[in-house]
């Protein structure tokens, strides 16, 4: 089914990644190959210009990225209609075995992006450009991601098929299921609140610390990236499992995605937009901390990675307080 | 202060109208004083100028600036150098038409982000200094020779630079204007601000502001022979 | 911080100028991009709206209409067949319909005859719907001739009009009374056109479906989600097959608006050389641009839409109609309910300022990467 204007415009925006890093991807070589700070050489000149593309570039990917996984979430919760069985967007990602690969590619390329971006906005503020080497190697490794998630979305797209019967959030999540969004919800709200809140006042109270303290330590770094990231999947998973049931005010509905629907007052908005940033920040603070032992980066590196954890710490501290507030405010009961 | 090492310059490097403006300067400028760049078209003065003021990397050689090595910095910390260091002033003027005066002095501070209140301060002092209040917000393309160029030393001047570039900035003048120039010139140089400036204007070369006349023959500097008599004999 | 913002504010200072500078060159590019966002948007408004018309309307129609098929053609139903259904679990209410087309050879147009099951109407008497009240002139105490398909005249007496709000379902509709509905059509006493049921639950809609398959071979059972579901994909598929045709434009318009960057006038070239030469950075030139490129798809992609909202809530979507609504000669004429949806909004976003930049792109970083001293070697 590709004669659907939201389908078209997403293959668009996956075609043009994929060719935008494509074309870019034998320039990076290039860069790598050939990278001779020292030299003021012509074809140095035209290689630091290049960098100045690929930045661009970059920042573009990661925009089109975030305005396509949205796209992506409303399309499928739109599409529901079209499928016997799905009531919501988990329905139609579910028609075939390609919908939630096609998301997770999604978030992945959205995830990549953001942290090349951090790792070159670091690297454009030590005078010999430290990281190139490092930077343009990771950017080969985007090329990929975004071919292969325009073809897992031309896959996805092109087996769907209005009126397959398809499993509904309620099936999706029964506790018979084997997949791993049912496990997510198999978690009963008790102990999910329990793992929510014991991974993510951790995080932010070490993205905190090493933000605010005066030495630097580069496993206390490499903490803020890991905590961001477990963070990130056990928010995830505290919305399937309980932090939804409390907005839709339903004892069984545990759908991700519906949260972002007008129905319910866009609220998913209040939780994913400081979650991504937040996962984003922190991960990006791990990622720059061990650069630290380049001479030009010591000082700018820890700088750096003390800043993004602090972001992160605020973006965490958000996600739990818009959390809590939500289970809060709602009149659904779980928990005595 | 500002010292250039074995410098060569190529354009069209690696083909075959492959070309060296440049080949083999070593030349120091000193902290104060005006320095003139003298020679034939195709000396190599201007490429010489655009590398002491930052605007060209040079293909081989290093240049130090307060002893500061600054040849192999990608263009972003060049251009912040060059922005905090130098000021130009070019034969065209270069002023953006279609601006007000005071829209182009204050131009070359975007990027450092100061307020724009604080920006238009320091404009109009500079428009004072140089006896051009009046033109505040007239549209350059109106002004005249002499005006637009005080307007263009306003804008090299806005961000306080220690060092003054001007190519040919006499060319367009007349002989009238020139002295104006240089009279202009005697102010900064007397606030203590280097100056270095092509020209192959006689009224320049002669002038008594000038402390230093550097003359440049195919890419290279032709020994001046007061110098060497004075470290032959001296 | 602050200094970030403010250099932004003087980068979107400087580009504001600079547009204005050169107004001729922009506004061209200004329209172009208006006009494709006023095309898609139009399309697009337009088949959400009627779509969400359609719902609407639906929604308040039976759970599941029994037709039954012989030889594959939807044929009248006997009278016996209601009992069978009766026993049905899970069904709420049984209604018969009588309803027919009617070719009208004045107007060269279909109507919908129709028996109303919540309205009774004496005999002849008719109500009628929209369309045939501004097409054919009738009004609340009109006579109206019809000539039967035996060749017998009948004359009715117009009592009301349908109201406007639902016109997409009911324009080409004549309501009348069961037993002028007979005689008019000839229709046999005993037998319907279909029968409609209602569900309680929604979850068992599908399964007395099954059991109605099952205990009516030849009955067709329709099911409500399923009408919804070939209207969305129809008209989905429609917009979606139209804004595939309009991508030529959408390609053209890239290839404009690269055209438009690439060919960097002398003057501009000479300005950006100019900007780099006193102090500004590549990096601060593609900021520079790009909030050019903002100002120009933002003050477009506005403008556009506003324009197609206009057309399409406001002015009927008189330019496209033909295109979209279907062949019926009696088009319906109502407002649309205005709505905006986030989705669409993405959409049409992406069908419209992502290919602009993705083509301004490269023209922007050639541009931005002149070198400072250009301007010294003139």
């Amino acid at each position: 089914m590709f004669f659907q204007p939201t389908i078209i415009a997403l293959l668009l925006v996956a075609m043009l990644n994929a060719a935008m890093l494509a074309v870019a991807s034998p320039y990076a070589w290039q860069l790598i190959r050939q990278w001779d700070i020292g030299s003021g050489s012509d074809r140095q000149l035209r290689l630091e210009r290049l960098t100045y593309f690929f930045s661009t570039l970059l920042v573009f990917v990661c925009l089109l990225q975030i305005a396509s996984t949205l796209l992506f979430v409303f399309n499928a919760d739109h599409m529901h209609t079209m499928f016997v069985g799905a009531m919501c967007a988990i329905g139609t990602l579910n028609v075939n075995q390609w919908g939630f690969p096609a998301l997770y590619l999604q978030l992945a390329l959205f995830f990549m992006a953001a942290l090349w971006l951090a790792l070159n906005a670091l690297d454009n503020r030590a005078r010999d450009y430290p990281l190139v080497r490092v930077k343009y190697g990771a950017l080969l490794v985007l090329a990929p991601v975004a071919f292969a998630s325009l073809v897992v979305q031309l896959l996805y797209f092109g087996n769907l098929e209005a009126d397959v019967i398809t499993s509904c959030c309620g099936s999706m999540f029964s506790e018979e299921s084997e997949s791993v969004a049912a496990t997510l919800a198999a978690i009963e709200p008790g102990p999910a609140m329990v793992l929510f809140y014991s991974v993510l006042l951790p995080t932010i109270f070490v993205s905190a610390w090493h933000w605010r303290s005066t030495g630097f330590s580069r496993l206390r770094a490499g903490a803020v990236g890991l905590a961001s990231a477990l963070a990130f999947l056990v928010s995830i998973a505290a919305v399937v499992a309980f932090v939804s049931l409390y907005i839709y005010e339903h004892p069984n509905h545990h759908c991700p995605f519906c949260i972002l629907q007008p129905e319910f007052g866009y609220q998913g908005y209040l939780i994913y937009i400081p979650l991504f940033a937040a996962a984003a920040f922190g991960m990006a603070s791990g990622l720059l901390a061990p650069f630290n032992r380049f001479s030009s980066l010591a000082t700018l590196a820890p700088t750096a990675s003390r800043r993004l954890a602090g972001q992160a710490a605020v973006g965490y501290a958000l996600v739990v307080a818009v959390c809590t507030l939500m289970v809060l405010k709602s009149n659904l009961i779980l928990l005595d | 202060m500002l010292e250039l090492i074995a410098i060569r310059k190529a354009f069209n490097q690696g083909k075959p109208n492959e070309f060296w403006a440049l080949d083999g300067i070593d030349l120091e400028i000193p902290q104060k004083g005006v320095t003139v760049l003298r020679g034939p078209s195709g000396s190599g003065k201007t490429t010489l100028l655009t590398i002491l003021g930052c605007l060209a990397r040079p293909t081989e050689g290093r240049v130090r600036l307060h002893g500061e090595l600054i040849s192999g910095l990608p263009e972003r910390f060049l251009t912040e150098i060059r922005r905090k260091t130098f000021g130009f002033v070019f034969q065209q003027f270069n002023l953006i038409r279609g601006l007000s005066a005071i829209e182009n002095i204050i131009l070359p501070s975007y990027p450092t982000g100061e307020r724009r209140s604080v920006l238009l301060e320091r404009g109009e002092a500079l428009l004072e200094k140089l006896r051009l209040s009046h033109r505040r917000d007239n549209a350059v393309e109106w002004l005249s020779g002499g005006e637009q160029q005080r307007v263009a030393i306003c804008r090299a001047l806005i961000n306080s630079p220690q060092i003054l570039i001007a190519d040919e900035p006499t060319a367009n003048l007349d002989t009238r204007l020139a002295r104006e120039f240089l009279t202009i010139l005697k102010l900064l140089a007397d606030e203590g601000r280097t100056v270095v400036m092509t020209s192959h204007d006689p009224v320049v070369a002669d002038s008594e502001v000038v402390d230093r006349v550097i003359s440049l023959r195919d890419g290279r500097i032709v020994p001046d022979l007061a110098q060497v008599f004075a470290q032959a004999f001296g | 911080m602050n200094d970030w913002i403010e250099r932004q504010r003087h980068l979107l200072d400087f580009t504001l100028t600079s547009l204005a500078r050169r107004k001729t060159k922009n506004i061209g590019l200004l329209v172009v991009f208006a006009l494709l966002v006023f095309v898609l948007a139009s399309v697009s408004l337009y088949t959400q709206a009627l779509r969400s018309e359609a719902v609407r309307v639906l929604e308040q129609s039976p759970e599941i209409v029994v037709q039954r098929l012989v030889a594959g053609r939807h044929d009248l139903i006997p009278p016996d067949y209601l009992e069978g259904i009766g026993r049905l679990r899970g069904v709420r209410s049984i209604e018969t319909r009588l309803w027919g087309y009617y070719y009208d050879p004045v107007l060269k147009a279909n109507y919908t005859l129709m028996v109303p099951r919540t309205r009774t109407i004496e005999q002849g008497e008719i109500v009628v719907g929209p369309a045939l009240e501004h097409t054919r002139g009738l009004g609340t105490n009109t006579g109206i001739s019809l000539r039967a398909y035996s060749g017998e005249l009948h004359t009715f007496l117009v009592t009301d009009v349908l109201p406007h709000e639902t016109e997409l379902m009911s324009a080409d509709l004549v309501l009348m009374n069961e037993g002028d509905f007979r005689r008019f059509f000839n229709f046999p006493d005993g037998h319907y056109t279909d029968i409609v049921l209602s569900v309680a639950n929604p979850r068992e809609v599908r399964n007395i479906g099954l059991k109605l398959m099952e205990m009516l071979p030849d009955a067709r059972p329709i099911l409500r989600e399923e009408v919804l579901r070939t209207y969305n994909s129809i008209y989905a598929w429609r917009e979606g097959l139209l804004l595939a045709l309009l991508s030529a434009s959408i390609l053209a318009f890239g290839i404009l608006a690269w055209e438009k960057s690439t060919g960097l006038s002398a003057d501009e070239r000479r300005e950006i050389g100019i900007l780099k030469a006193i102090g500004w950075e590549t990096g601060d030139v593609i900021r520079m641009k790009f909030w050019e490129g903002f100002v120009i798809a933002f003050s477009a992609f506005l403008f556009g839409y506003v324009l197609a909202y206009v057309h399409v809530f406001y002015l009927r979507f008189f330019l496209f109609e033909p295109v979209l609504k279907g062949w019926a000669v009696l088009y319906p004429r109502f407002a649309l309910t205005p709505q905006i949806d986030a989705m669409q909004l993405i959409t049409l976003f992406i069908f419209t300022v992502v290919p602009y930049v993705a083509a301004v792109l490269v023209p922007i970083w050639r541009a931005a990467t002149t070198d400072p001293d250009t301007v010294m070697r003139s």
